[in-house]
Order: structure tokens, then C-alpha cells, then sequence
């Protein structure tokens, strides 16, 4: 009995310690956005400067001021958005026909394929910046979407393969070569088979490719130059003050809340699958 | 049934089956050409032309200028301090933040493990560092620790004006603080894969002999996972040395914190010289494979047994 209250106190204490500290930063974001711009630099102990005095959503509202065209932060929030979709889609797309060949199908190579993938995983992407700048000036795509989604999905592509091939793995093949039995081309059992059954894996790789490409930085300060292609995390490194002597602190606090936000509600909602994601087949005892 | 029609039927099994077997090569060739054609297209191709541009002088401010440079843009990178500062500071911070979130992900892993209650709430409590933006999170660690919005000066023992970010080794480590915050979740649930896989017996078995906790984590759980925590260290060591998003937002590299990427995007981006930022970049390509070979020889890891993913 002793045993068991003392180690239920141990557990509780262990659990608070890392819910302090994976949610702190996060509070303390949300609670800087809610501060008037005039008054944020007042606080004077610890417990007036975490919570918000008096709170202000001024902050968010001048981010959705001036429109599409003069609002610093619609335009990246629309590139954002779309580029990461864009990415998405075809990262899973490609990544799905190579883990369906590498999991289900024996060719020479297949090997390669996934250890090349595996090393393009730790590929230092600064050692690509200054190539892609220079082509992508050449090419016309410096400064737009494809300019970016090219990157991204190429550099998602070793993360998609490796979460499908898990999945893909498990999956009960003889359903496939029941289908073939029954006269079905590779190709038929494959959409009409697999497809269904891969659904859960090809999600949760999506969501991964998608979060990589909504975090992505290097590359979006590197190749754009302006809002026709700047996804948010790089707008943010350039937010100004409203004036000179104003420091972005609570816009970009609240820039940040709004593009945090709806992807923790995300992963909190689809945690177990996250989960199984980012370790699937990660190691083998 | 003569022997005859035996040979034949076997005949056409042997040819049924490589004329399937060939089928399937192609299928599979063709399923794997796009998503191959695009990973080289990002990497094999772009290095190869760094290191052809590495051996130009080319500054796109003196576009008249330039030709071919031989290695004097790796002689210059080599034989300037900033490059061995910057190298440092990467290996500074990489071995740092590695070390600490290896000990911090470990714990994590072990609660989440053994968890009796509150699973789920770990697990929540991994998954938001993993799911912001890492900008997001430099930007919430950099106002905490600034002394006039932050909160951290006004908790007791610490000064109220300490500047932080101005000074090389206390910004280093609000850098490390928001490294660590970020990628600890990845580490930790590497790590929890790899405690699921050792056997219960065991720790049954370590108890009846009277080992406790301590000595279990020493003598079972630890040996049985050097796998797992190695391929966890590669990866992680990897992903560290590419530190740039952090430092960009914290300090842009000022009080000499640059890591070796922001030396390279500096160089190629700020001042448009695709030479010498040519030669920087290979030079960090070449750093990876080394740290890689090292891992994999030194340590003997098994890359096979590591995944992708950050």
C-alpha cells in the first residue's frame, strides 16, 4: 500500500514536470498576444509579466489590417497554407508508388532506394541553398510557389517513404492477390486493395509531410524575396513595428498563436497515429 | 503423362514466373522513378553543382567579375577564423543540446513507459513542442529572456537588466534552452520504441535476484538500447549540427553565436557570393558525412535500424 501511494506521488510529479515544460512556452505566447502594445513592457514580478494584466486582442486585429495588400500577414498565411498543402499532396502521391513498389514488390534496388533516402534525411539542406538560388533565378521559379514546393516535397519525400513502407507492411496482402486471382492487374489491386486499407498510413504520413513543410525556414528565407511566395515563419523574421519605435512583439506573438495553434489542436486530435508515425519502424529490438 | 509434357508444363512455369518477375521489376522501377528522380533532383544534383560552383569566383554584386578560382575560396573559408569559430559554435551547441535532451528524452520515455496513469497527458505533453513551429518557439523563448518584455529576469536570483543575448555563452544558452524544448519530443519517442521492445522477463527476473531500480536501468535497460539510443544520437547529432532557424531569430549570429548555416547563408544569400558560400556548403556537406562516418564506424550503428523524421 505504502509502495503504491509513494509511487503514484513519483508518476504525478514526473508528469507535471513535463507538462511545465512542453506547455510553458507555449502559455507565454498565447499570453503575450493578449497584452496591449503600450503597457508589455510593464510588468514588474513574474506572476504580472506571465499573465496578462489587461487583456487586448489589438494584437491579432492588426494583423488582418489592410487587407490582402497591406497586412503583413495575410498573404504569407494564404502561401503557407497553400504550399504546404500543395507539398503535401504531392510528396504522398510519389512517396505512396515508391513505398507500395519497396514494401509489396522485388526489384533490384529497392535497397538503395531506401538507403538513399535515409541519407538524403540527414542531407545538410544549407549545402542545396545557394545551388537552388542560382537555378531557380535562371529558371524563373525564385520567389514562387513552385520554388518552394519543389524543395519541400523532395525533401519530405524520405520521411513519407519510410512512414508508408511501415504501414504499407502491415497491411494483409493476401486480400491483393485474391484481387489478382480474380483477374485483377497489379495495378487494379493496388488502387482498389491497397488504396482503401493504406488510408490510416498515407494520413499519417500527410500530416508529417505537411507539419515539415508548415515549420520549413531555411528555404523560405533563402529562396523568395517578397509576399508573392513568403510563408509565414519567414514573414515573421522581417514583421516591423507599427512605427519605428515599436517593437513586433505582440503582432508576432500573435502571429505565432494563430499559426501554432490549429496544428497542436491537430496533432492533440490525431496523437496516437503521430505517434505511431514518427516511430514507425524506427527500431528494431 | 509422359516426360515430355512434364518438361513442357515446367517450361512454361519457369517462363510464366520470369516474365513476371520481369514484369514486376519494371512496376516497380516505375512506381519509385518520380519519388527518386525528385529526392536527386533537391540534392545529388544541386551538391554536384555547389561544388562546381565552389571552384568559381562568383560574387553576384561584381557579376563581370570572376572565372575559375581553383581552391582559393576553400583556402580563404579555411584560413579564416570565422569559419573555425562558426564550426565550433556548431559543435558547441550540437553536442550540448544532444547530450542534455538525451537525458531529458530518456526520462520522458522511462515516465511514459511505466507510466501507471496520465499516458495520455505525457503524451500531449510531448507532441506541442513537436507541432509548433520552430521560428514560433525561438521567437516565445527569445521574449521570455528578453529583459524588457521577458519574464525570466523578474524571477528571483536573477538580475533584472542581465542581458542575455549580449553575451556569447549566456546566449548560447537561451539558444540551447529552445534546441533542446523543440527536439526533445522526437528523441523521447525514439527512445520509447526502443523500451518497448526489451523483454518484461527480464526486469522480473532482475528483481527476484534483489537488483533495483537503479541497477535494472544500469544492467538491462541501458545495454539492450544502445541500439536504439545510438540511432536516436545519429540522427539527432545530424539534425543539431543544422541548427539555423534558432540562432537566425535569437541573435542573427551576433556576440559570435553563428552556427556554420547561417555562415553559409550569410555568404550566399546576404552577400550573394556563390563562390565562397559555395565552398562553405560543401564544406558542411562534407562535415555530415564525416560525423556519419564516425557514427557508423566508430560506434557501429546500424543505419538500416534508423528512420528519417526530426
Amino acid at each position: 500500500m505504502q509502495r503504491g501511494t509513494r509511487e503514484y506521488a513519483i508518476w504525478s510529479i514526473g508528469i507535471l514536470l513535463i507538462l511545465t515544460f512542453s506547455l510553458f512556452p507555449v502559455l507565454w505566447i498565447v499570453s503575450l498576444s493578449l497584452k496591449d502594445p503600450a503597457t508589455i513592457t510593464e510588468g514588474t514580478n513574474f506572476g504580472n509579466t506571465f499573465i496578462p494584466q489587461d487583456i487586448t486582442f489589438d494584437n491579432y486585429d492588426a494583423l488582418f489590417q489592410g487587407g490582402i495588400d497591406n497586412s503583413p500577414f495575410i498573404k504569407p498565411l494564404i502561401n503557407s497554407i497553400l504550399i504546404g498543402l500543395i507539398s503535401t499532396v504531392i510528396a504522398i502521391v510519389l512517396a505512396a508508388f515508391a513505398a507500395y513498389a519497396i514494401a509489396r514488390l522485388d526489384f533490384p534496388g529497392k535497397s538503395l532506394i531506401l538507403a538513399g533516402a535515409l541519407a538524403l534525411a540527414i542531407f545538410p539542406a544549407i549545402s542545396t541553398v545557394g545551388p537552388l538560388f542560382d537555378m531557380w533565378r535562371a529558371l524563373g521559379l525564385y520567389d514562387t510557389y513552385p520554388g518552394l514546393i519543389i524543395p519541400y516535397l523532395a525533401f519530405a519525400l524520405p520521411l513519407a517513404i519510410y512512414v508508408l513502407v511501415a504501414f504499407f507492411r502491415e497491411i494483409p496482402w493476401d486480400l491483393e492477390q485474391a484481387a489478382q486471382v480474380d483477374g485483377a492487374t497489379p495495378f487494379q489491386a493496388f488502387r482498389k486493395v491497397i488504396v482503401p486499407l493504406a488510408a490510416p498510413g498515407v494520413f499519417t504520413a500527410a500530416i508529417l509531410v505537411f507539419i515539415f513543410a508548415w515549420n520549413e525556414f531555411l528555404f523560405a528565407i533563402s529562396l523568395t524575396s517578397s509576399d508573392a511566395s513568403r510563408t509565414v515563419p519567414a514573414a515573421l523574421a522581417f514583421f516591423t513595428g507599427e512605427s519605428q519605435f515599436t517593437e513586433p512583439t505582440g503582432n508576432i506573438a500573435a502571429a505565432g498563436v494563430i499559426v501554432t495553434v490549429p496544428i497542436i489542436i491537430f496533432v492533440l486530435i490525431f496523437q496516437r497515429r503521430i505517434v505511431a508515425g514518427l516511430t514507425s519502424g524506427a527500431v528494431k529490438g | 503423362m509422359s516426360v515430355a509434357t512434364e518438361r513442357v508444363r515446367r517450361f512454361r512455369l519457369f517462363r510464366g514466373e520470369t516474365e513476371r518477375g520481369r514484369e514486376e521489376r519494371r512496376l516497380g522501377w516505375m512506381l519509385c522513378a518520380p519519388a527518386v528522380i525528385a529526392m536527386l533532383a533537391v540534392t545529388a544534383y544541386p551538391i554536384g553543382y555547389a561544388i562546381v560552383l565552389s571552384f568559381q569566383d562568383l560574387d553576384l554584386r561584381f557579376p563581370e567579375e570572376g572565372g575559375f578560382a581553383g581552391l582559393s575560396n576553400y583556402g580563404a573559408v579555411l584560413s579564416s577564423e570565422l569559419w573555425w569559430q562558426d564550426l565550433f559554435n556548431t559543435a558547441f551547441v550540437t553536442v550540448i543540446t544532444v547530450a542534455v535532451e538525451l537525458v531529458i528524452g530518456m526520462a520522458i520515455a522511462l515516465v511514459m513507459y511505466r507510466a501507471i496513469f496520465g499516458r495520455g497527458a505525457v503524451r500531449v505533453g510531448v507532441l506541442v513542442p513537436y507541432g509548433i513551429v520552430t521560428v514560433v518557439a525561438a521567437f516565445a523563448w527569445q521574449f521570455a529572456f528578453l529583459p524588457d518584455v521577458g519574464f525570466v529576469n523578474k524571477l528571483p536570483l536573477i538580475a533584472d537588466d542581465k542581458a542575455w543575448f549580449g553575451d556569447r555563452f549566456s546566449a548560447f544558452a537561451v539558444i540551447i534552452m529552445a534546441e533542446v524544448w523543440k527536439t526533445t519530443p522526437f528523441i523521447a519517442l525514439l527512445l520509447l520504441a526502443g523500451l518497448t521492445t526489451i523483454d518484461d522477463g527480464l526486469y522480473e527476473a532482475a528483481r527476484v535476484d534483489g537488483a533495483n531500480a537503479v541497477q535494472r536501468f544500469f544492467r538491462i535497460t541501458l545495454p539492450l538500447m544502445k541500439p536504439a539510443i545510438l540511432v536516436a544520437l545519429l540522427f539527432r547529432t545530424l539534425d543539431a549540427f543544422r541548427v539555423f532557424d534558432t540562432i537566425f531569430i535569437m541573435t542573427r549570429g551576433a556576440q559570435d553565436t553563428e552556427s556554420v548555416s547561417i555562415l553559409g547563408f550569410n555568404q550566399l544569400i546576404s552577400r550573394l557570393n556563390l563562390g565562397l558560400g559555395s565552398a562553405v556548403s560543401v564544406l558542411i556537406f562534407f562535415s555530415v558525412l564525416i560525423i556519419a562516418f564516425i557514427f557508423i564506424r566508430g560506434f557501429g550503428v546500424r543505419m538500416a535500424e534508423g528512420r528519417p523524421g526530426r
